[in-house]
């Protein structure tokens, strides 16, 4: 049983990062109903970003308190984050918006392409690892959780309510939800479209690089080529939430993780990436609109 | 007035003085992009430590490319296509008549393709065509194979299918273990056999995993159905990892046997009908390549030639039906279910020819050359080179694969930019940035209109923008 809980918790944290990477996926698919394939490459870039702030702080301060490290650091990834994909939207992405369907798909691929060989030639093709940064780790009645692990369920949650209450409760989210509903009506009742799509590639980009930070924290390496399993993985839990929906996002990426992590503790850890991507065919296939979705409607 | 809109300030300002304001924001945007990535270089110490190496000069000369090519483009390029363009909206549109060149391209281009070994021996000598006919000939030939292959399913059926490697790994796997059993098992005089029986084999068995893969994704559309694909790539690569006791995982299977010419002749320096003693040559290994390369140039024709027939074929028809519109296809009374696994079966089954011609070629396979990475190319060379054309994807393959390949070349890049540049390193960005950059210029593809094959009196090029994709 404790065996069990301790792998829930793994789940738990797993599931927190790929929550909120899903949440680009989700967010952009919604909006302008492209896959944008390079967003686990905006996660990497994310993650690489909280590596060198991380150097830059080590080579500028000999201490520095873990929490102001750990801010720091996200702040700078979630800035430079949302500009590459800010960039990347505007390059790549909008001039094709009204093109055929497949023109962006493949643009995105190409980003993707681009931006992970991007990284390997101006950073080199190796696992960069760094010394942990928060090791303490609580017991609590034989299951072990540690301090990373507990910051990441907090950072998700904070971050979670405020997107909640970006895209709920004001106008900024209102206009999201009008430009996914219908974009040209949204366009004639006033709304800005281009600087609204935009600023949901900021706000994915944002997330996922509050996701490579914690990545980085939590597994205290990176490479160039991390983005493409976890984008994979966080787009299996943005449409097994259902794509589209923001909760189910989440609760996509907690499925998977908690998935994960069991499989790995109670069948076999070489197959586990085989196992989330059965699911993903599975959920694809028999689920398409996943748990919280709204069915697609096909009018002729 | 129609030019009063909210750009008009900005309309307001020359191209040059436009130039050097977007050429500023552009400047600006590159050295946020760039400060961390470029500026700085994470770098291992002695004590394996990550340090940061400062590199501000090549940050420097970066942003100043950016801003240069910025400030080119809005200032000179803009104006220069704005006026060609209006230049050509004013003068009556005439149809051109293609030339010479343009009537007979693809007969010119089939006569240079069987001529090409000759000249690069006539040109370089005989050690030195090897690598032209291997790097160049050979490489870009099984790209061609398999994106004709993936134009079935993706420009024909309209079904868009990222997971196309798997089936190169299935004929290359075939080959590589049944080929390597039979090849042992043969009696001598035999033995050569062993390809020329698994070619077809293996062209079979990756059609039926065409259909095992393409069953349950039978009801799927669009983006779905292309990473339901993705995800079967994913895990035929990850089984063939993992599954160690048949494919040997990650180190996988080397020592594959040459392809023999029908137990006429060898390719190996040891054997006694070694091509070289059989008609006193002098010893090289460039005769087995450039068999080779005409092997994969006759396998290339073939899937033209069965393309082309299968387009005129009931079965074609539907499939261009159904890439059109499916809903329609079925209330005519087409069987999409079998449309579709017959798009997935044949294209799978060109893969899987090439996948054996490819273990035979290497002599070795591993998973590592079954990534997505290779569908995503093989993808791009079908979209790039317009779907459903085979001469635009053949030349897009020339340009995306051949133009990786030339990077190898730059030597003298070297002298430029010191030593310790390597080109080869470079090749996977520009590839991904050549994506971009031709998807943005021609968003259908360097040939973007289809020759219909049934038409009402005459015969009319139908343009892209017509056609629908990837709905299916």
């Amino acid at each position: 049983m404790e065996y069990f809980i301790q792998q829930l918790v793994n789940g738990l944290t797993l599931g927190s990062i790929y929550g909120l990477i899903a949440i680009g996926y989700t967010m952009v698919y919604g909006i302008i109903g492209m896959i944008n394939f390079a967003h686990g490459d905006i996660f990497m870039l994310g993650a690489f970003t909280a590596l060198i702030v991380f150097l830059i702080l080590g080579a500028l301060f000999y201490s520095i308190p873990v929490v102001v490290a750990l801010l720091i650091m996200m702040i700078v990834a979630m800035l430079l984050t949302s500009l590459y994909n800010w960039t990347i939207e505007k390059v790549a992405y909008r001039p094709l918006r009204g093109s055929f369907r497949l023109a962006p798909l493949i643009t995105a691929i190409g980003m993707s392409i681009a931006l992970s060989n991007f990284v390997q030639v101006t950073q080199g093709p190796r696992n960069k690892p760094i010394p942990p940064m928060v090791s303490r780790v609580y017991d609590i009645g034989g299951i072990s959780v540690s301090l990373k692990q507990i910051i990441i369920v907090i950072v998700t949650v904070a971050l979670l309510a405020l997107f909640w209450y970006l895209v709920n409760k004001t106008s900024l989210g209102r206009a999201q939800r009008a430009c996914e509903q219908d974009r040209k009506m949204a366009a004639l009742l006033g709304v800005d479209v281009d600087r609204t799509i935009s600023i949901t590639f900021i706000m994915g980009a944002s997330l996922a690089a509050v996701a490579g930070t914690l990545f980085l924290m939590y597994y205290g390496v990176v490479a160039f080529s991390d983005g493409f399993v976890p984008g994979v993985k966080a787009f299996t839990a943005a449409v097994l939430g259902g794509i589209g929906s923001l909760p189910g996002a989440v609760l996509g990426g907690l499925m998977i993780g908690f998935i994960e992590s069991m499989w790995s503790a109670y069948f076999s850890i070489d197959y586990k990436d085989v196992a989330a991507f059965s699911i993903l065919a599975i959920v694809l296939i028999f689920l398409p609109s996943g748990i919280l979705g709204r069915p697609e409607v096909e009018k002729v | 007035m129609a030019a009063i809109t909210t750009s008009a300030p900005a309309a307001a300002l020359n191209p040059i003085e436009q130039g050097m304001k977007e050429a500023f924001y552009a400047g600006v945007i590159a050295f946020g992009l760039f400060v961390l990535f470029i500026g700085l270089k994470t770098d291992q110490n002695i004590s394996n430590e990550l340090i940061l190496v400062q590199r501000w000069g090549l940050l420097a000369i970066i942003v100043i490319i950016v801003m240069a090519v910025r400030f080119l483009y809005v200032a000179f390029a803009l104006p220069a296509l704005a006026s060609r363009k209006a230049a050509k909206a004013a003068a009556p549109v005439v149809a051109a008549e293609p030339g010479f060149l343009g009537r007979n391209l693809s007969q010119i281009s089939i006569v240079l393709l069987f001529l090409f070994p000759v000249v690069a021996i006539w040109l370089s000598g005989l050690q030195g065509s090897l690598k032209w006919i291997d790097n160049f000939g050979i490489q870009i030939l099984i790209y061609v194979m398999l994106a004709w292959g993936l134009n079935i399913v993706v420009g024909l059926a309209g079904l868009l299918d990222l997971g196309y490697v798997a089936f190169y790994a299935v004929g290359a796997y075939a080959y590589a273990l049944i080929g390597t059993y039979l090849y042992a098992v043969l009696p001598p005089e035999y033995a050569w056999m062993a390809f020329w029986i698994l070619l077809p084999s293996a062209g079979i068995m990756a059609a039926f995993w065409g259909v095992i893969l393409g069953f349950p994704v039978l009801r799927l559309r669009g983006d779905y159905l292309a990473i339901v694909t993705l995800a079967f790539g994913e895990i035929i690569r990850l089984v063939l990892i993992n599954w160690r006791e048949v494919t040997n995982g990650s180190a996988g299977i080397s020592g594959i046997p040459k392809v023999e010419f029908f137990g006429w002749f060898t390719f190996n320096v040891s054997d006694p009908n070694y091509i070289a003693k059989v008609f006193e040559l002098p010893t090289s290994s460039v005769y087995y390549k450039i068999f080779l390369y005409y092997l994969i140039l006759l396998l290339c024709l073939l899937t033209a030639y069965v393309t082309i027939r299968l387009r005129r074929m009931p079965v074609g028809r539907a499939w261009e039906a159904m890439r059109e519109d499916e809903i329609a296809c079925r209330s005519l009374g087409i069987n999409t279910t079998t449309t579709k696994l017959t798009a997935f079966a044949t294209g799978a089954m060109f893969a899987g020819f090439a996948g054996s011609f490819f273990a035979a070629r290497q002599g070795f396979v591993s998973p590592e050359s079954f990534v997505f990475i290779e569908s995503a190319i093989i993808l791009a060379i079908v979209v790039l080179g317009g779907m459903g054309s085979l001469i635009g994807i053949a030349f897009a393959a020339l340009a995306m694969i051949g133009g990786t390949e030339i990077l190898r070349e730059l030597q003298f890049l070297k002298q430029v930019f010191g030593p310790d540049f390597t080109p080869e390193l470079y090749r996977m960005l520009l590839f991904g940035m050549a994506m971009v950059i031709v998807m943005l210029w021609k968003p259908r593809g360097f040939v973007g209109s289809r020759e219909p094959t049934a038409f009402l009196r005459e015969r009319r090029a139908v343009s892209a923008s017509f056609t629908k994709e990837g709905h299916g």
